[in-house]
């Protein structure tokens, strides 16, 4: 038994392949197939992560406009999942579905950016992250809407006009934390500085990313970038925080090299279905 | 076999409604969130058609993450089995994606009277500049209050009681009520 891949696991690919070895058929790696799978499951693992992570503060948030406010952030990113891998589970032909890929991958098969698998720490911490998610999440949706796959078109036509609100309301409490008092600021800035290593992630290409750009199928990530920037600098202007200055970017994630965090969450999402296989209501 | 297959074809035809009857069979039943619209109304029945002796029913979810849209779904089934109809397919269809445009005039009456502030056109967010352009203005959308009228309103949360709906509160009758916000 292997020991759990971290991001500093060179190569988590073949630490999952002799894991899964028998159990299943797998796409040839470099193939359109695979790579069209793996876009897509980074879209939906995204949403997936993120939607489990802000559905954690049900019940326990602020105050109660806020808490009904997260649980229905968190339930839209659920349904953009439910689409991104509901097509990957098509793309792959295999008969898995939606449910299958999210409730029985290991860790080493989850395609999503390290940032959104951080802990939430406080409310502030976790708007910060929705935001700099959002920002990315935005033009990303608006460029993949002219996807050579009309599949992927629609998924990111729909998922735009909801994610709209998402930055709406992200970019506002991000403002009003950071621009509020003494103590929000001070919690902002701090969330800030914790999340922002791990925003550069969304912008680096691999070479699947290269040829699904090539194939027209999903951007290039490294052209959301201006994009972002300038949502970025204007929301940070406006709640008095300073952009770091450092661009370093912990990266892994979209290889399936993860942090312990992703581990620790799967246990508690994926609890069900590892201990009833197959329950269903 | 042969004999078999034309009876039950001969049966099927017989009771085939045309779609016009079953649109209407569908206008009566209600969005099980807001029971005083239609799904009709509502906008999110995108055909009907007979393919052979299927009927087959498109329906597009409102947001990708409604858990209506399930019960949607049976409702739609339910209702047309009742109707004696066997072979159903329900299609989900995305693209269009749903736009509150599409919920009808008279739709938009009955939720104001049910208390529910109707969506106004045009006002969908477009990500963060439409909230830059409102902060810069200073003109926040004006909702009317659905009980008093009152437009001075005011904006207590993006997201109300369901992702479809921000929550509200008038400042003149300190009513909370739903806005069905613009996608």
């Amino acid at each position: 038994m292997p020991s759990l891949p971290d991001i500093m696991t060179p190569d988590a690919e073949a630490l999952a392949k002799a894991a899964g070895k028998g159990r299943r058929v797998t796409l040839p790696a470099g193939s359109p197939e695979h790579d069209l799978f793996t876009g897509l499951t980074r879209m939906g693992d995204n949403t997936l992560i993120l939607g489990h992570r802000v559905s954690e503060w049900c019940g326990h948030a602020p105050v109660l406009e806020e808490d009904i406010a997260l649980a229905n952030v968190a339930l839209d990113m659920i349904g953009q999942t439910q689409l991104w891998l509901g097509l990957a589970g098509t793309v792959e032909g295999h008969g898995r579905s939606a449910d299958d890929l999210a409730f029985l991958r290991d860790a080493w098969h989850f395609r999503n950016l390290l940032l959104v698998e951080r802990p939430n720490r406080d409310f502030g911490h976790t708007l910060m992250r929705q935001f700099l998610f959002d920002a990315w999440h935005q033009p990303m949706l608006k460029a993949l809407e002219g996807s050579s796959d009309d599949r992927i078109g629609e998924i990111a036509l729909k998922a735009g006009k909801e994610v709209a609100y998402h930055l709406e309301r992200s970019a506002d409490l991000v403002i009003r934390l950071g621009d509020g008092t003494e103590e929000s600021h001070a919690k902002m800035k701090d969330a800030l500085e914790r999340l922002w290593p791990y925003a550069g992630e969304m912008f680096l290409a691999d070479e699947v990313d290269v040829r699904l750009a090539h194939e027209g199928l999903m951007p290039d990530p490294a052209g959301i970038r201006p994009a972002w920037d300038e949502t970025v600098a204007e929301i940070l202007a406006e709640a008095t925080l300073n952009r770091p200055d450092s661009d370093f970017a912990h990266k892994g994630g979209k290889q399936g090299r993860h942090t312990e965090d992703l581990g620790h969450l799967l246990t508690s999402m994926q609890w069900l279905q590892r201990a009833y296989p197959g329950a269903t209501w | 076999m042969a004999a078999a297959r034309l009876s039950r074809r001969h049966v099927v035809t017989a009771v085939q409604p045309d779609t016009d009857t079953v649109w209407h069979w569908l206008s009566e039943v209600p969005d099980p969130e807001i029971p005083v619209i239609s799904i009709t109304e509502l906008g999110i029945v995108r055909d009907v058609d007979w393919r052979g002796d299927t009927l087959v029913v498109t329906v597009t979810p409102t947001y990708s993450g409604c858990p209506a849209t399930s019960v949607i779904n049976f409702e739609i089934e339910q209702k047309l089995r009742e109707k004696g109809i066997e072979r159903i397919e329900l299609k989900r269809q995305l693209s269009p994606p749903w736009s509150t445009d599409w919920i009808a005039e008279e739709a938009k009456e009955k939720l104001r009277a049910y208390g529910i502030a109707p969506p106004i056109e045009g006002t969908a967010a477009e990500g963060v500049v439409a909230g830059r352009v409102r902060r810069l203005t200073g003109e926040p959308l004006t909702i009317p209050c659905p009980r008093c009228g009152s437009p001075d309103t005011r904006l207590v949360s993006q997201f109300g009681s369901t992702p479809c709906k921000a929550a509200y509160q008038c400042n003149a009758c300190l009513e909370p009520f739903d806005y069905f916000k613009c996608i």
